[in-house]
């Protein structure tokens, strides 16, 4: 995946500049996520957003994830899907599912 | 992810060089490939989301995999550094393509008009050539002068890049179909080149132009089926 977007380069320079980062990927999709496996959130702790995992459904329950992973240092492997309650919680409308990796950038 | 996995994505973005991030999603291991050491089954899952472009999932010793290529950005190589040109290149770049202009005439191939962008002030067979168009790489020609364009679409036509398109009426590219074929190239390779360039958008201004012609690219890229609108009787 190319990624134009360059998340990764956003999230390294914000790590850079002294700030704690975290980095959400999406792993695998099914039926019609908007955003395709590879795709990327860079999340500060500063609150800071690049990129996206979807149509922005679920950024902000991916955000919250990323704030844990963040103080914990502890990856996470998030499910969302019409059979997760979060996802209706948190509003996946576009009746995909997905997964995504969150990971703290050390 | 640590420092080091991080600076050796950068740096061979920086090197323009294919690499694969492989994640254990179980615990977040990470390794690169090509480089490290890794099973022969995530080796060839790797080298095959690399090929494809596409990021993977494999299951190991019971153990979640992703699969994540880093490719080096398309290319498009622009021949003639005119109007539409000066459209057509930030909007390229913004849909993540490398860009190269081509235009042996100075006057046009300024970095006041293409501020950024590599030029290359040579005919379009040599510069092209030098370029060597692969099956990552755009091809768009817009001088709108056969002694300008064509040396650069002859040498196109002998590459394997996924896109070719030259700017001209119908008119034009029928001229321009004849002088390909005096110069050898059969139906078939002549076929590859989208002439008149561009979706059928009506597009009028040179963004427009610009437009219809980066989304026939992209067209191209993801093999979406297209028909070309009819002309409509009068």
């Amino acid at each position: 995946m190319s990624d134009s977007e360059d998340v990764l380069a956003t999230a390294a320079a914000w790590r850079a500049a002294g700030e704690t980062v975290a980095l959400a990927t999406v792993v695998e999709t099914w039926g019609s996520s908007p955003r395709p496996a590879g795709s990327r959130l860079a999340v500060s702790a500063s609150g800071r957003l690049a990129g996206s995992v979807s149509g922005g459904c679920i950024e902000g329950a991916v955000a919250d994830a990323a704030k844990q992973t963040m103080a914990s240092g502890a990856p996470q492997l998030l499910d969302f899907g019409i059979s997760d309650e979060r996802a209706w919680e948190v509003g996946l409308a576009c009746g995909g599912k997905l997964k995504v990796f969150v990971e703290k950038l050390s | 992810m640590t420092p080091d996995i991080l600076a050796a994505l950068e740096a061979a973005k920086a090197a323009k060089r294919p690499v694969a991030l492989l994640t254990r999603l179980t615990d977040g291991a990470q390794f690169l490939w090509p480089g490290a050491e890794v099973p022969e089954a995530l080796a060839e899952a790797a080298a095959e989301a690399l090929r494809e472009d596409a990021a993977a999932n494999l299951t190991l010793e019971g153990a979640a995999w992703f699969i994540h290529p880093h490719n080096p950005p398309l290319r498009l190589i622009v021949v003639g550094a005119v109007h539409i040109a000066q459209a057509l290149v930030p909007m390229a770049q913004t849909v993540g393509f490398a860009v190269t202009v081509v235009d042996p005439r100075r006057a046009w191939a300024t970095a006041d008009r293409f501020p950024g962008i590599t030029l290359i002030h040579e005919w379009s067979d040599d510069a092209v050539a030098a370029l060597a168009p692969d099956s990552r790489t755009a091809v768009v020609t817009l001088t709108h002068d056969p002694k300008l364009d064509d040396p650069g679409l002859d040498v196109a036509l002998k590459s394997d890049c996924f896109y070719i398109g030259a700017l001209g009426s119908r008119r034009t590219h029928a001229k321009r179909v004849a002088r390909l074929q005096e110069m050898g190239h059969g139906e078939a390779a002549i076929a590859r080149i989208h002439a008149p360039v561009g979706l059928n958008i009506e597009a009028v201004t040179a963004p427009e132009i610009a437009l219809s012609i980066l989304a026939e690219i992209v067209a191209a890229r993801r093999g979406a089926a297209l028909s070309r609108r009819p002309v409509l009787a009068a």
